[in-house]
């Protein structure tokens, strides 16, 4: 049995419709969080950090083992956040988690801020300082590997963007987990088919993206990365696999939630005007019946 | 004269038995830098492939959750091909990462240019928190990759090839930032990093013979710098020659450049690559060559002592 998890939900959790439409509620909530934080920086990633909010919630508040009024708990399980630049969605997440306060958010990027413009360690919950793409998955097994030479239980998840998976280092990083059989390193391929310029697949074809992790050794699940119980489903999958890490491809749209953004590679790092901004709060204001 | 690879083995294997904690990290280079001694110590020993990059990132993440990885692998490939994972991996968290980086400057010899790395020292330096060291001889090397296992933070340490020369005999005479004055003389200042110490010793001795006293100084830190000896020789001598295996562009004759037109400013002469690759070839014929040997020091000390006479001549220098 894991450690309390926010709003009474337990790991063990076959989900309720109550269970299930509380995570649905927070993604809600830290969606509005991270229109809100972007547009009062007026800087920000807002499509990368949206496409990636269903995973963050499922981590923080029906997965991972962690004691928010503890960040440094050694026996916590870890994330990286390798997609650094989808940090907004992070410090939603933690906020809603209760590792620091929620008016915090709107200092994001601002001089001085404990919400550094791509993840610090300044920052409560924030593990590993990231932002240069390629690197965190390194790191994820580097603790792992330490996990293993202290004899601890501990999970390290790593969400990776898709068009991350260009950087060699990913590559380098994938064969080390494999062949040291790493299988309490989870990774979460944000697969949101869009990156900075362009479409992922315009840019430098990822594709057969399963095919290309398979051969490297690891164990492949594809979902739908805004579904709360393929995703719960699949933390339990890489979990019982004990002879190899497991990456989770997780096809997400990029802006999700935000109708005029949906997809769009102008989201990645676009500045929004106030209207956009506005009808982005009405929008998410809607209650959401499903996932 | 000791191997290298020998020495490092041996000084590993002993700090992995005081620290459990140790951890040793290779890219497919252990046996050729000396560090897969450590294999002794078979589930804290990892040879990662060669995959530069992953391995710094690797490390990174062992460091985060306490233990202390060290990683070695040549030069160029460290801090060449490495350099922004220990800037953003590393660096920026103050890991404690430590890299003992083999076969820097002109050591590598017969492999040729792509592996002969002038650039390390200006790569490192750049980076905030880290500390930089060039140990000059065996004891300075064991004395340094101990200080830099049982200190916190980034760590890196410059070796050579091959063999490594005996100077000092002292074990407590290391000191982390703290250079050794080798030498006294009032003529010129020799300041010497790493393993081109033993010439700037040899090119003493030259000089004395033709009547001039030189101060050798052992620059072992180039990160942080001491401070307080270079505003010292640049006070005694009036005249400074640096002496590094690396381009002069941006490492150890920079480093004492910033701080003597800052502090007391001098004449100085720097011996080491001028900003060219290197080549194949014999190593003493690469350094008579690329000029980095004795005699090359002992004509850079009278050339910059003529500086120093002709300024005071002119009345407009600092003698």
């Amino acid at each position: 049995m894991r450690d309390t998890k926010q709003n009474g939900l337990s790991a063990s959790l076959e989900f309720s419709k109550e269970g299930l439409q509380s995570l649905t509620e927070i993604a809600q909530q830290i969606r509005r969080d991270i229109v809100g934080m972007i547009g009062n920086a007026k800087t920000g990633h807002l499509g990368p950090s949206l496409s990636c909010v269903e995973v963050l919630v499922s981590l923080y508040f029906d997965r991972m083992n962690h004691r928010p009024h503890n960040p440094t708990w050694s026996d916590r399980d870890r994330l990286v956040l390798c997609k650094g630049h989808a940090a907004p969605a992070l410090y939603a997440t933690l906020a809603h988690a209760g590792y620091f306060d929620q008016k915090t958010l709107l200092s994001l990027r601002k001089t001085g801020s404990l919400l550094q413009g791509h993840p610090a360690r300044v920052t409560p919950g924030v593990d590993i300082s990231t932002g240069s793409l390629g690197q965190g998955l390194s790191i994820a097994n580097g603790m792992a590997l330490a996990a293993r030479l202290d004899g601890k239980e501990y999970r390290v998840f790593a969400i990776t963007g898709d068009g991350e998976c260009d950087e060699g280092q990913i590559w380098e990083a994938a064969m080390t987990a494999s062949h040291l059989g790493l299988s309490n390193v989870t990774a979460i391929i944000d697969r949101n088919g869009v990156q900075s310029d362009d479409a992922t697949e315009r840019i430098k074809k990822k594709e057969p993206l399963d095919r290309k992790w398979r051969s490297f050794g690891w164990q492949v699940l594809e979902i739908d990365g805004h579904n709360f119980i393929q995703i719960h489903h699949s933390f339990d999958v890489a979990e019982w696999t004990t002879d190899r890490p497991t990456v989770i491809i997780a096809r997400t749209v990029k802006g999700k939630g935000l109708s005029f953004l949906e997809g769009d590679a102008n989201s990645h790092n676009a500045s929004f005007s106030k209207e956009d901004l506005d009808w982005a709060m009405e929008e998410l204001r809607q209650p959401q019946l499903d996932t | 004269m000791p191997s290298l690879r020998k020495e490092l083995g041996n000084v590993l294997v002993e700090l992995g038995k005081q620290h459990k904690n140790l951890v040793v990290i290779t890219g497919d280079l252990g046996r050729s830098t000396g560090v897969s001694a450590f294999e002794v110590y078979p589930e804290r020993y990892f040879n990662l492939g060669i995959s530069e990059q992953d391995i710094i990132g690797t490390a990174a993440g062992l460091a985060s959750a306490g233990k202390i990885p060290l990683v070695s692998t040549y030069a160029i490939f460290l801090a060449g091909r490495a350099w922004e994972q220990i800037r953003n991996s590393v660096a920026r968290d103050g890991l404690n990462v430590k890299m003992i980086a083999t076969h820097s400057g002109i050591s590598p010899s017969a492999d040729g240019s792509s592996h002969q790395c002038f650039e390390d020292i200006a790569l490192v330096r750049t980076i905030p928190g880290t500390t930089l060291v060039l140990p000059a001889d065996i004891s300075e090397m064991r004395a340094a990759v101990r200080a830099a296992v049982e200190t916190p933070g980034p760590f890196y340490i410059r070796l050579g090839r091959g063999e490594i020369p005996q100077i000092f005999n002292d074990r407590n005479g290391f000191q982390i930032g703290k250079a050794r004055r080798i030498s006294d003389g009032s003529d010129v200042g020799i300041i010497a990093a790493g393993f081109l110490v033993a010439e700037a010793i040899e090119a003493e001795a030259l000089l004395k013979k033709e009547g001039i006293s030189a101060s050798v100084v052992d620059m072992h830190t180039v990160k942080p710098a001491d401070v307080r000896m270079i505003d010292e020789i640049a006070a005694v001598t009036g005249a400074i020659v640096t002496v590094e295996d690396h381009n002069i562009l941006g490492g150890l004759g920079s480093t004492v450049a910033e701080i003597v037109c800052r502090d007391k400013p001098v004449r100085i002469e720097m011996v080491g690559i001028h900003d060219r690759f290197g080549e194949s070839g014999d190593l003493r014929e690469l350094m008579e060559i690329h000029g980095l040997t004795a005699h090359h020091i002992a004509d850079a000390a009278k050339k910059v002592m003529k500086l120093k006479e002709n300024s005071a001549v002119k009345g407009g220098g600092v003698a």
